[in-house]
Order: structure tokens, then sequence, then C-alpha cells
């Protein structure tokens, strides 16, 4: 008996071998990326437990011989981290509900309605997106310092206006605007969600008698769940994540981000700890106390993010 | 008619109260020395294009900054579309532990903070430690290194741009990961887009997958290259070295002028290449309908 290899057999080898390479290459590729991106998380989580003097003995590496809690403490404490998470989190909340409605109406506003000059004005929102915040950034820093509606107040005390700065005014008033972080590129989304959905949804409303805002918000609203679900959890992480914004007009502020930027310099000026690696640990600690809520949020949340960007109108 | 504007009103009293009316305020304050009072207030002597000159010809270091975030940015656009339409290809198929993947990789999304990043680049450095850390003499005796590998395909004869364009990925591959995850969903979701009959029809006629990558896959979603190009560049030029110059420029050497001109020529830079780029690539790109 002799074995005869066909050519078929010989295709079918070939393509087992290439298919088995690829698969090879393409895990490679994916713990690679996995590795990069988990790799600094986990060095975080494994400095906030190392102790000083672990971290200068050159034998230990990721796993803490002595392990410690007291930069976690130190952190904590600096931080005043249960404190400045319900305020940033009451902030963040209340910021990501304005901006996904009004967002939203914005967006619905584009999409449904022939008015003149629509197309310039949606151009317009595209350049809010383009043109980066940081142009008019000081014009809006003064307009805040000397914060004068219409100059109702110059009228009557003929002074320059009142600073509304280091308020929590500035941002909720401009993401009550619509002009709030990324604000844009919510509508943007809102927009072309809402072409994307058939017209006769309303027109049915419409001809049983229901009035646009009626219309809007017991039918469009609902069906919008997928993108607004993707702006919620955008708008959330974002303004979680911001330190521009809120350095820029609240800079006293009790926002955990900005707690830490200015926590490094703290350690070393208010509590002389010089040691730039002691320094290190600690931050390391502060970084992973203000990242877990927001990780804690995500594990459970992260299936709603994929499917809302890809259900939602990024693609268009 | 006039419910599209009541939809839009909020918006469009936002946009002209914070955006028209301040762009127009920082062209104006761009053209003129701003001089803060101490007591309070402020006044403007009209000063001209100085402040342009003095960005561009005297300040020490905005023109070099400008310069080099500008080629950064030319150089990692492509790298980061790339890498991510990669992704996304890896991450459509059907393999176990998509979901883990997937999560992983939209992680840097929720972690993008200036703060917390600045805290992951220091504890990347550690960890990439490795060929970095150890002193260099010792490197040189530590046998294989990416550079070693580098002068071999040197000697071979390629070219020592396209080496060096590799060895700066390569050594910005965190900062690359990290700026294409919203990319790699996009084109993630295009490729799901994508109708399977297509790959079927292109199967039975005999194409390779290679020829299907550059006949199908390609042209479905190069409307979306542009998006994500335009994307990258908003998104790199957010957090440069330029925003934080122009930001110690305004508070703290409180030279708003200054600042203004400052932002002013950086914006105009990108809008400019924002729409070259935008104008070389759709007319390239493929549209369905």
């Amino acid at each position: 008996m002799e074995f005869k290899i066909t050519e078929n057999d010989k295709h079918k080898v070939q393509s087992k071998i290439k298919s088995i390479l690829l698969d090879v290459f393409k895990w490679i590729i994916i713990i690679g990326i996995s590795y990069i991106v988990l790799g600094p998380i986990i060095t975080i989580i494994s400095n906030s437990f190392t102790s000083i003097e672990d971290a200068y003995n050159p034998l230990v590496y990721l796993i803490p011989i002595t392990p410690t809690l007291e930069h976690i403490k130190k952190a904590y404490t600096k931080m005043n981290y249960l404190k400045t998470l319900f305020s940033t989190v009451s902030f963040v909340f209340l910021l990501m509900i304005i901006q996904a409605f009004i967002c939203s109406l914005v967006g619905y506003g584009f999409a449904r309605f022939r008015f003149p000059g629509r197309n310039i004005l949606f151009g317009c929102v595209i350049l809010t997106i383009v043109v980066p915040i940081y142009t008019i950034m000081v014009p809006l820093y003064t307009q805040f310092r000397y914060f004068d509606l219409f100059g109702i107040i110059k009228l009557v005390t003929g002074k320059e206006g009142i600073s509304i700065l280091n308020t929590k005014i500035p941002i909720t008033l401009m993401t009550l605007m619509g002009m709030g972080l990324r604000s844009g590129l919510y509508i943007y989304i809102f927009r072309q969600f809402f072409r994307g959905l058939p017209k006769e949804i309303e027109e049915a409303a419409f001809i049983d008698g229901a009035g646009s805002f009626y219309t809007y918000f017991r039918i469009m609203l609902p069906n919008a769940i997928p993108s607004i679900v993707t702006v919620l959890l955008f708008s959330l992480v974002w303004q979680y994540n911001d330190t521009f914004y809120a350095s820029l007009f609240m800079p006293n502020s009790n926002l955990l981000a900005l707690k830490l930027t200015t926590m490094a310099g703290s350690l070393s000026t208010v509590d002389r700890i010089y040691d730039p690696l002691h320094v290190d640990l600690i931050m390391n600690a502060a970084v992973l106390l203000a990242i877990t809520p927001i990780i804690i949020v995500y594990v459970f949340l992260q299936r709603y993010f994929m499917e809302g960007i890809e259900r939602s109108g990024i693609v268009g | 008619m006039v419910l599209g504007f009541t939809f839009i009103s909020p918006w469009l009293i936002g946009f002209i109260c914070f955006f028209a009316i301040n762009l127009l305020h920082a062209v104006y304050y761009s053209l003129c020395n701003v001089i803060v009072n101490p007591a309070g207030g402020y006044r403007l002597e009209f000063a001209g294009i100085s402040n342009y000159i003095y960005a561009l010809t005297k300040h020490g270091e905005f023109n070099r900054i400008l310069t080099t975030s500008i080629t950064d940015m030319l150089i990692d656009v492509p790298l980061i579309v790339f890498f991510s339409l990669l992704m996304a290809m890896i991450l459509n198929q059907k393999f176990k532990g998509r979901t883990v993947v997937r999560a992983i990789f939209f992680l840097p999304v929720i972690l993008l903070s200036s703060a917390i990043s600045d805290a992951l680049q220091a504890a990347m450095n550690m960890i990439i430690g490795g060929v970095s850390s150890v002193p260099p003499e010792m490197r040189e005796a530590s046998g294989f290194s990416a550079r070693y590998l580098l002068r071999v395909f040197m000697e071979l004869g390629f070219p020592t741009i396209l080496l060096d364009y590799i060895e700066g990925a390569v050594n910005r591959i965190y900062d690359i990961v990290k700026a294409s995850s919203v990319q790699i969903l996009i084109f993630l979701a295009a490729l799901q887009a994508i109708p399977g009959a297509l790959y079927e029809v292109a199967k039975i006629e005999g194409a390779t997958t290679y020829e299907s990558f550059w006949k199908i896959t390609f042209p479905m979603v190069s409307p979306l290259i542009l998006t994500n190009v335009i994307y990258t560049i908003i998104d790199s030029f957010t957090v440069s070295d330029v925003v934080n110059t122009i930001y110690t420029t305004a508070f703290t050497s409180m030279n708003f002028g200054l600042s203004s001109a400052m932002s002013i020529l950086s914006s105009a830079s990108v809008c400019i290449i924002l729409i070259t780029v935008g104008y070389l690539i759709s007319k390239k790109t493929f549209y369905q309908n």
C-alpha cells in the first residue's frame, strides 16, 4: 500500500499551515498589544503596594516582598478621597446628563428640520470640533473673569462684571449651551443617528396629533438609546478625566483629576518627601485610587460602549 | 422652520456667545497688547501683527515646538490609521476571548487624562526598562538588541529613512496604541457593515485574501479612513507641547496677546493640514452611493 499525495492534499496541507501561521501571528500581536495596554496598569498596582525598601531592592520585580498599604493611605488622606470622589462624581453626572440631553435635542433639530442656513450652521458645529478649544481659551477666561450678561451688571453697578471663576457655573453654563467638552462630537453623533431612523415613525405620531416636542421625547428619544448610551459613557469618562476645562475655570475645585495634577508638587513642598522614588510610589497609589472607580464602571458597561459605538452614528 | 430653530437654539446661543464671539476676541487679542490691571480689569493696546512676529521669530521655543508637533503628527497619523485598520481586521475575526481582547484594546480611551497618562508613562518607562535602564556600557554586551537588528537591515541595504521611521514607530508603540483605540472601534464598525456576500462572490471567483482586501475591504472602509485621519489629527494636537506653551504663556507669563497669536497660528496650521489632507483623501475615497 503506498500513499499517493494528490495535488488536492498538497493544497489542503498548504492552506492548513498557512492558517496556523496566521493564527500564531495574530495571537502574537494580540498578546503584545494587550501587554502594552495592561503593562502600565499592572506596574501601577504593584508600585502602589511596594514599600520603599523594596523599591530600592534590585531583586524585587512587580511582586513586593514586604507589601505595604502606606502609600495608599497617604494618597487617600492627601486627596481627601471619599469627599473628592463624591463631589467629582456628582458634578460629572450632572454634566453628563445635561450634555446628552442638549446634544440630542440639537442633533435632532439638525437631522429632521429644514430651515434656512441649516448646512452652514452644521458646518459651524464641525468648526467647533475642528478648532481646538485652546484657541478661544484666553477670551473665554476673561469672559468668565469679568462675567457680565448683556452688560446688565455694568449698567447697574458701573463695575466691570463679576468673576465666576472657581465656581461650577462656567462649565455648567457652557455644557448647557452645547459648548461643553466635545459637545460638537456628540451633536454630530446624534445627528447622524437620527438621520438614519425611518421618517415614518414621526409621521405616524404627527398624524395622530402629537406635537414636535412630544414626538421627540416619547418616540425619538427611546429609539435613540444606543447613541444616548454611547454619549453618556463618553461624556462620563471624558469629563471625569478632564483637566483642561477644570484647571482653566475652577483650578481650586475639588475634582479628582485636578488633585492628581497638583499632588506631586505638594508632596515635596508640604509633606517634605524629597525622595523622588517615594513621591513616585505615592503618585502611583493616587492614580490607582483615581482610576479604580472609572475602571469598575467600565468593566460593567464595556459591552454597551462597544455596541453603542458600532450602532450609533459615528460611522454614518 | 421655527421649530428647527427651537431645537437647535441652545447650541446656537452657546455658539454665538461662547464660540463665535470668543474666536473674534482671540483674533483681536492677538493683534493687541493685553495689559492686565492688578486691581482688576484689563486694557488693550493695538499692536498690529507684532505678536505674530514675536511668536515666530523672537520667542525662544515656539516655532521649534510648532514644527516638531506638526512633523510628529504627520509621522504618526499614517501609522495610527494603518495600525488601527490592522487591529480592527484582527478583532473582526471570530475567536475565543474576543470580547476580553476588545475590552483591553479600548481601555486607553477611558484612561485618557493628562494626569493619569503622565503617571502611566512613567510606569511604562519602568517596565520597558530593559534596554533603556541598563547602563550603556553593559548594553553593548547584552547581545541582542533592536539596534543590532537595525544595523543588520542597514547592511542589507534597506534605506535608512525607512529604518529610522520603523525604529521611531517601535519606540513610540505605547503612544500609538494609546492613540488608536477609538479609531479601531470605528474601523471595526465599518468592517462589520460590509456585506459578507461580497467576500463569498470574490472567493468563488478565485480571488486571494490579498486581492479581496484591496478590492473589497479597502474601498469599503475608505470613507472612514478620512474620518479617522481627521479624528487623529485633531486628537494629537489637543495634547501636544504647543498647547502647553500657549497655556503657560497665557497664565504664567500673563501675556494674553502673545498667547492668542500663538494659538491662532497653531490652529490655522491645523486647519490648513486638515483641509489639505481632507481634500487629498476624499479624492481617492470610494463612496458606495
